[in-house]
């Protein structure tokens, strides 16, 4: 049995089958390193987090006895004398999915064990996220600065306020941690750790990290501000 | 895509020297199991005692005043939460997960050994938070271990100062911990198994552990988000679950939260939880029965499917526990449906396991007893939750004694019948010697027996509609005075049960330095755990060389082999024929 599996490991088969014929075998169930395996886990279990998070905030708005306030009118910035919803939103939007671009690029550039472009990319990416949570940050205050607060708000149902603080918040955690994440990461590839081990695996799976983290703001994107 | 041999990779061990290292911050897979093994005892223990103490209330409302009914609230919690969670849910995947599954699977160690060890010392921090709240002002939360809202943070409430935060705080970094190790053990399983050791060769505790450990991983977001969210209505005057309410005269500042919801989020997470208790009992429970019957176990990979159904539709039911607060009555069919569904692969499991037991050489050891006593309790609760599946017959029997009985038989008494028989089972490999037979006899008869005199009459209360969670039922009109004799009995079976477990203890600590020894593999048994060159294991497992996998966990009494039982890394010869697995 043994030995016919070992000859047979130049015959993966494709789709279905391959996985069935991987999970059989005598092997690993995914082709992959423990660490990554492991992320992908983590990031499931991480989405079933977030997944009731937004349904339980999509029940509480449902069932709210006071009107939801307008999102696109809370978050509305007034710049230049122009007043453009969701203007804010819109921008940390648009940087958060470029880190993902530059994070991408550092996992291609980590392949090729190009450690000082790498560990730059890295580094970028980092940078994008911590912009990110500034304008979280400054998001917040201005809010705060206009009476919203975790128990009630001038503009309608008191739920609005709680939710917001709390799913933002959860994700801004999860942003922080990134950049720290990834702030270590890129150090250590600046320090040629990854060369010595002649493996850049480390910054694929902090990648996963970062692109979920990415991904899950466009489903709160979609259903906090835009709904 | 590259071929990567399971064995070829190896986690990075760490080399302790001294005894600090080796025994207290060590990183070896079965010194954290036993850890959390010790641990989660003790807390039981916790529980067993304030088990006590309610029914001496229950039993002599007159003789006995021990504890006031804002205590009784308080103990019924306690005592719930930390038998389900912080007992069966960590003795469990923490203990028996962490000893059993790098040794059954052929590994040096768990995959992440660091993480591993970091899992124990924030549970650890878990059970502080938890018992730190019996000493804050207010004691400790007496919500009910569902926790519902409102009732959970309204004024009234024992606990509400600061017990109940100390609660959801402790519930959140038992979640941490419990994941830390989760995916240390679904990795293990997935991707560091050794040469020929298939996922259909694994033995079923395996099988049983990694599936409760797959169901915690989705389950407990649920929770965590539910504490969170509750935390904030009673730290932050947020109003998730808590609606307009009038109390005690005075409105409170909440407003249009939904009670309804938490009961959801919890029951995701509730009704996974008690497969998370019950699917590790069901694996190991297969592999006593097929070892001390000399005999495979009958049906496999049925055995293997029935848990992996039962972990997916364990998903799918948990508004069972929710007829009562008020549905649509279409979500109550839907629920009943998938409820009744869930009772097929169970069913499945129960046959196979009397079929194991069918014309096998059975030997009555006392993993044995433990193991055949789960069948009865099993099924018993079983039934009766096929009772409350169905709406109209839960309507009259929700929050009665009657669902006490079906959850005691069914998740309480039966996975503890299941730690007994694991921890006899597998005591001579952990520390080398045998416990004592008759003292071992003797624990299981007066267990079993005095858990039946416990559970068998509270149905006979539900059916009477004895309410759950009451303090005294005096001047209840509908209740007979003779319910009262009742009450007296059980709490006599109880206390009786509560003192057999000195039996236990003694016989385990006796046994540890006076015990025979026990040799590698006193059982004749097949697994993997069984075959290492020293007993007790030491750190790495396996010597110089990973163990070789030929067939499956389960060749008992093989025709033609030479003995009884042929270990899993023995190659196919004349005398070990090769069985088609
Ligand atoms: C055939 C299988 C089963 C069915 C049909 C079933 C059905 C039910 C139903 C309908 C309830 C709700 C009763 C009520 O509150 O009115 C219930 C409660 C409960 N069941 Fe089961 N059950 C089954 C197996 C199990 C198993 C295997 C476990 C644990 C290992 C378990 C543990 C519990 C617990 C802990 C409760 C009480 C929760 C509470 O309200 O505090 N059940 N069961
Ligand atoms: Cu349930």
């Amino acid at each position: 049995m043994a030995e016919q599996a070992l000859s047979n490991e130049n015959m993966v088969a494709e789709g279905f089958s391959g996985i069935a014929q991987d999970w059989s075998d005598e092997k690993q169930a995914f082709q992959v390193p423990w660490g990554k395996a492991m992320m992908w886990i983590f990031l499931l279990s991480d989405t079933f987090i977030f997944s009731c998070f937004l349904t339980g905030y999509m029940h509480v708005r449902m069932n709210t006895t006071i009107a939801w306030p307008n999102p696109s009118e809370v978050f509305a910035l007034t710049v230049f004398g122009a007043h453009i919803p969701l203007i804010l939103i819109a921008i940390m939007t648009f940087i958060l999915i470029s880190s993902s671009g530059t994070m991408a690029m550092a996992v291609n550039f980590g392949y090729r064990k190009n450690r000082k472009v790498t560990a730059a990319l890295i580094a970028a990416t980092a940078l994008f996220g911590l912009s990110f949570v500034g304008m979280q940050a400054f998001e917040w205050s201005k809010l705060i600065e206009e009476g919203v607060r975790p128990w009630g708000n001038p503009m309608g149902a008191a739920q609005f306020g709680s939710a917001f603080f709390m799913i933002t918040g959860f994700h801004g955690m999860h942003v922080s941690i990134g950049v720290i994440y990834l702030s270590i990461i890129a150090f250590k590839v600046y320090r040629g750790d990854y060369d010595k081990k002649d493996n850049y695996e480390a910054v694929e799976i902090a990648g996963l990290y970062w692109h979920f983290v990415d991904l899950v703001w466009v489903f709160i994107f979609a259903f906090f501000y835009l709904w | 895509m590259a071929y990567v041999a399971l064995a070829d990779r190896e986690p990075e061990l760490s080399h302790p020297h001294s005894f600090i290292t080796k025994y207290i911050w060590s990183q070896d897979h079965k010194v954290i199991a036993i850890q959390y093994g010790l641990t989660a005892i003790a807390v039981g223990v916790v529980a067993l005692i304030l088990s006590v103490m309610m029914r001496l209330q229950l039993g002599f409302p007159d003789s006995f005043s021990l504890i006031s009914p804002s205590e009784y609230y308080q103990f019924v919690t306690m005592h719930g939460m930390i038998m389900v969670i912080y007992l069966l849910t960590a003795l469990f995947l923490g203990g028996f997960g962490n000893y059993l599954i790098p040794l059954m699977v052929g590994a040096r160690d768990m995959v992440f050994p660091y993480l591993n060890m970091l899992s124990y010392w924030v549970y650890l921090l878990s059970v502080i938070i938890l018992m730190a709240s019996f000493f804050v002002t207010g004691g400790p939360t007496g919500a009910g271990w569902t926790l519902y809202p409102p009732q959970a943070i309204m004024f009234g409430t024992p606990g509400v100062e600061a017990g109940i935060v100390l609660m959801l705080a402790s519930l959140a970094v038992f979640i941490v911990a419990f994941t830390m190790g989760g995916l240390n053990y679904v990795t293990t399983v997935l991707q560091a198994r050794t040469h020929g050791m298939t996922l259909m060769r694994m033995p079923l505790s395996v099988w049983g552990i990694f599936t409760a450990t797959v169901l915690g991983l989705l389950a407990f977001p649920a929770l965590l988000v539910s504490a969170i969210m509750m935390t904030f209505d009673r730290l932050l005057g947020t109003s998730f679950f808590m609606p307009a309410i009038v109390s005690m005269g005075e409105q409170s500042a909440y407003d249009g939260g939904s009670p309804i919801l938490f009961q959801h989020l919890f029951w995701f997470f509730g009704h996974p939880e008690v497969y998370i208790v019950a699917l590790p009992a069901f694996g190991i429970v297969s592999d006593l029965l097929s070892t001390h019957a000399r005999k495979n176990i009958f049906g496999y990979r049925m055995m293997v499917w029935a848990i992996v159904g039962i972990g997916g539709l364990s998903f799918i039911v948990w508004a069972h526990h929710m007829y009562v607060s008020g549905m649509n009555p279409y979500f109550g069919f839907f629920f009943a449906t998938t409820t009744l569904i869930i009772a097929i692969p169970t069913a499945i499991k129960v046959y196979n396991w009397v079929l194991t037991l069918w014309q096998g050489n059975i030997h009555l050891t006392v993993p044995m007893l433990f193991a055949i006593g789960f069948i009865f309790t099993f099924v018993h609760g079983g039934l009766t939750g096929i009772f409350l599946g169905n709406v109209v017959v839960d309507l009259p029997l929700s929050d009665t004694y009657f669902v006490i009985a079906h959850f005691h038989m069914v998740m309480g008494v039966s996975p503890i019948l299941v730690v007994f028989g694991a921890i006899y089972h597998w005591y001579p490999k952990m520390t080398g010697r045998m416990y004592n037979e008759r003292l071992g006899q003797t624990h299981f008869w007066m267990t079993f027996l005095g858990t039946y005199a416990i559970y068998l009459p509270m149905h006979y209360l539900g059916f009477l509609g004895v309410p759950r969670r009451y303090f005294a039922y005096e001047g209840i009109e509908f209740i007979p005075e003779s319910a009262q004799d009742l009450n007296a009995a059980i709490t006599i079976a109880a206390i009786f049960v509560a003192f057999t477990q000195i039996i236990f203890f003694a016989n385990m600590i006796w046994s540890l330095f006076k015990g025979k020894k026990a040799g590698s593999n006193p059982w004749g048994s097949t697994s993997l755990e069984w075959q290492t060159p020293n007993t007790p294991p030491i750190h790495g497992n396996w010597g110089d060389e990973l163990p070789k996998v030929y067939r499956w966990a389960y060749d008992y009494s093989v025709p033609g082999a030479e003995k009884d039982f042929i270990p899993q890394n023995t190659p196919p010869s004349d005398k070990a024929p090769e069985t088609n697995t």
